[in-house]
């Protein structure tokens, strides 16, 4: 277990310092830009409505799609679109307080102020600043613990934050790696707030002395989050390390371990991306942020060529694999063997009471039927295709995260999911995957795709070849396993795999 | 300047024991026909015409909505009339930036104003730093000077904060700021109203030898009758936005404007009779 914490906690300088660097980079920008439009606010009545709505509206987006948004939006991945939804989150709270804390300041001030003889400016300097000090920093208060909090959603679009640790140990059942996260970031959101605090309490209190410390605090903070950058362009004139990238799945983080290894036995250094949502990843390798990850031949097909049709398993491959080459310069080095693919399941003692070994079987049975997917299921061509083709027709539908519908068919939640072939809870729970008789379903050959740049480095290419046809779908579903299951950790089951596959070679 | 000396000589005071002014004085305030039409029809104060001379202390006296407070905010701009003209020292106050008429013009409050995050010293020296052309050496001096002719030791007062002030003390510091700047006129609005019946019997004698001492013009505002006896040179008396009677306190006894003006003397007089009454009852009692 001590082991499992060093493990993480070597992992804390890059995601803690990359985390500081975003929050408060956000929170100084997000801070710059609301507090003199709050002030304008107060003076341009006109302005309050509209200004206020927006800041409201981008709070009440839900965080994770507000900073997904802005992938789009931006046309960018990692901390650009992280900072702007970070930024447009911080917005509210510094904005609505301090348009009330200036218009709470007590009108016999304001006209004292006037009546003395002070231009609106001096208004502003002298009177209504210091006496709306506290509820402005109070909205400062909220928004930089607010930030901290969110900050950790940035991983999936690529901006590295200790949400790295929440997201792979959520999905890989390390709950010591979640720990470690979730502490970090509530420490980190306590300090800001006390420093913050300090600083709040120091201008009450007209204490210079108390205020220059918080200051410093805040500098010292903001010191080593800027330590990581630092020691980037010192070290830019060496060879830059080859960046894995990966998705939030069991299997992705598993697949990136072996990448590693095998990159580093090739003689290079390696950083990694990881936890990224789907289309940040293949966005992230087009623009060559990282240089190698593992996709899959049917998700590439539906998503990013539109193709509704397939020819068969090698021909997807084929035609896959020019197109990258011929749209973005990226190079699939081949498929690693097995197939991930989406596949019907049920519980074994169900799919034999109901006599159902076949999607034409559950048909018959569908109307009595619950079904349970994971978020994207429902909304994929996958499912329309088999609705379609099989004329299926559950009586209820539910979405559930990915490890946890395998629980839900088990424990009787819902009759039917839709699960991933390669998944080691399928044999563990007993579970069985009804054959696709019409194939209705793509395949998905899990890829191994270089970006434009690595493609340039043979060395690389060489490093990753053996791993083409290495791993079977069984090898793949108890490497998954190891980790969903039997809460061995990603390293352990990325060896076992590596071993697995350098005996095969032998 | 005709239009500025054409005063309207009904308006001006007879009575004997106001000083008789001196040949030519500056008439430091004047208002012609005033008018403030708040919305469309809300007529708070209404065709007011009146001068206020150099060194004297006016007293505009009448009960709540009765237009008083807003005339003399009228003066200093923190009001815009909507008819009639203004003038302080001479000059159109429309015609001048609002800013710096106001620095040239005291003001006291009755809710005092005084800003709690700043020391005694800062409230009353801001005053003087707000058009940057003093040195921070020259403020301070002045700030001793003005906090000692009201009555507090600069060394024990200079850097409270208001809160650890008495009210009384605070407006002390209050009338210090008014007069910092050395401003041509200082307007008061209901400046000892909050205070207790002792702290204020004690600020309005000491205001009134400062008036003196100094040679100020003060407009001062107020609805007890009692203090504009006490301190005005002359008294206006006001009712729904209109200027009823303006004259010494011993033409305003002697010969009334009409029933209200009579009523307010009246009343507040058999106040006075009845206090006196019950105290004598009690003390034989």
């Amino acid at each position: 277990m001590t082991s499992r914490l060093a493990e993480q906690l070597a992992l804390l300088p890059d995601y803690l310092g990359n985390h500081m660097v975003l929050t408060l980079t956000a929170l100084a920008l997000g801070i710059a830009i609301s507090l003199p439009v709050g002030l304008m606010a107060t003076r341009l009545r006109w302005l309050e409505w509209p200004v206020l709505t927006f800041a409201g509206v981008m709070q009440t987006v839900p965080a994770l799609a507000l900073l997904a948004l802005m992938v789009p939006l931006l046309g960018r991945i990692g901390f650009t679109p992280a900072l702007a939804g970070l930024i447009l989150y911080s917005m509210f709270p510094v904005l609505r307080n301090t348009v009330t804390g200036v218009k709470g300041v007590d009108a016999a001030y304001v006209e004292a102020a006037r009546a003395i003889g002070m231009t609106d400016r001096q208004l502003l300097w002298h009177v209504q600043l210091p006496l709306a000090a506290p509820v402005i920093l109070a909205g400062i208060r909220i928004a930089s613990v607010w930030v901290v909090g969110v900050a950790t959603l940035s991983t999936p679009v690529g901006s590295p934050s200790l949400g790295n640790y929440i997201f792979s140990g959520l999905q890989t059942q390390n709950f010591t790696a979640v720990l470690v996260g979730v502490v970090a970031a509530a420490a980190l959101a306590i300090v800001l707030d006390l420093l913050i605090r300090l600083i709040e309490i120091a201008i009450s209190r007209r204490n210079r002395t108390l205020g220059l410390a918080a200051t410093l605090g805040l500098a010292l903070l903001a010191l080593p989050a800027l330590m990581p950058a630092l020691a980037w362009s010192e070290g830019s004139s060496a060879r830059p390390p080859v960046v894995i990238g990966a998705k939030t799945f069991t299997e992705q983080y598993i697949l990136a371990e072996l990448l590693k290894k095998r990159v580093r036995q090739g003689g290079y250094s390696v950083a990694d991306l990881q936890s990224l949502g789907s289309t940040v990843v293949f966005d992230a390798l087009k623009a060559s942020r990282i240089d190698c990850y593992v996709d899959y031949s049917g998700t590439i097909w539906a998503n990013h060529m539109k193709r509704q049709d397939h020819p068969g398993r090698q021909s997807v491959l084929r035609i896959m694999s020019d197109w990258l080459q011929e749209r973005y310069g990226i190079v699939c080095i081949g498929s690693l063997g097995f197939e991930n693919a989406y596949a019907l399941a049920m519980r074994k003692d169900r799919a034999a009471a109901l006599d159902v070994r076949t999607v034409g079987d559950l048909a018959r049975h569908s109307r009595n039927l619950s079904v349970g997917g994971d978020y994207e299921f429902f909304i994929r061509p996958e499912w329309r295709a088999l609705r379609e083709n099989y004329r299926l027709n559950f009586s209820a539908r539910r979405s559930f995260d990915s490890t946890l519908m395998y629980s839900a068919v088990q424990q009787g939640v819902v009759d039917v999911i839709s699960a991933f072939t390669t998944d080691g809870r399928i044999p563990a729970f007993g579970l069985v995957l009804l054959r696709d008789d019409l194939e209705v379903l793509p395949p998905y050959d899990a890829v191994l795709l270089l970006s434009p740049k690595a493609a340039s480095n043979p060395g690389l290419r060489q490093a990753l070849e053996p791993l083409v046809g290495a791993i079977s779908d069984e090898q793949m579903r108890r490497a998954n396993m190891m980790v969903d299951v039997k809460r061995t950790s990603v390293r352990d089951a990325a060896e076992w795999l590596n071993t697995a596959v350098a005996s095969k070679s032998r | 300047m005709d239009e500025f000396d054409d005063v309207d000589k009904t308006w001006l005071s007879t009575s004997s024991i106001v000083p008789p002014l001196p040949v030519g004085a500056r008439k430091m305030i004047r208002l012609e026909d005033v008018s403030k039409v708040f919305g469309e029809t809300v007529r708070a104060v209404d065709r007011v015409s009146f001068t206020v001379e150099r060194g004297e202390l006016m007293v505009l006296v009448g009960e709540s909505g009765s237009g008083k407070t807003t005339t003399l905010k009228m003066i200093n701009r923190l009001i815009e009339p909507t008819g009639g003209r203004v003038f302080v020292a001479g000059r159109e106050t429309r015609l001048q930036d609002p800013v710096l008429l106001r620095r040239n013009v005291g003001y006291v409050f009755q809710k005092i104003g005084l800003f709690p995050h700043m020391t005694v010293a800062r409230n009353v020296g801001i005053v003087l730093a707000l058009d940057g052309s003093r040195n921070q050496s020259s403020v301070s001096r002045r700030v001793d000077e003005v906090l000692e002719l009201v009555g507090l030791d600069p060394i024990l007062y200079r850097d409270r904060y208001p809160k650890e002030l008495s009210g009384g003390q605070q407006q002390r510091v209050g009338v210090a700021r008014a007069l910092a700047a050395k401003p041509a006129v200082v307007l008061m609005d209901e400046p000892f109203g909050a205070l207790d019946a002792i702290t204020r019997s004690r600020l309005q004698k000491e205001y009134l030898r400062l008036h003196k001492s100094l040679g100020l013009t003060t407009l001062m505002v107020t609805h007890d009758l009692t203090e504009a006896f006490l301190l005005g040179d002359r008294v206006a008396v006001m009712k729904d936005g209109r200027l009823l009677q303006l004259d010494s306190p011993a033409q305003l006894v002697r010969f009334p404007a009409d029933a209200y003006v009579e009523s307010l003397l009246e009343t507040t007089l058999s106040q006075l009779t009845r206090l006196e009454a019950i105290a004598a009852k009690l003390r034989t009692s």
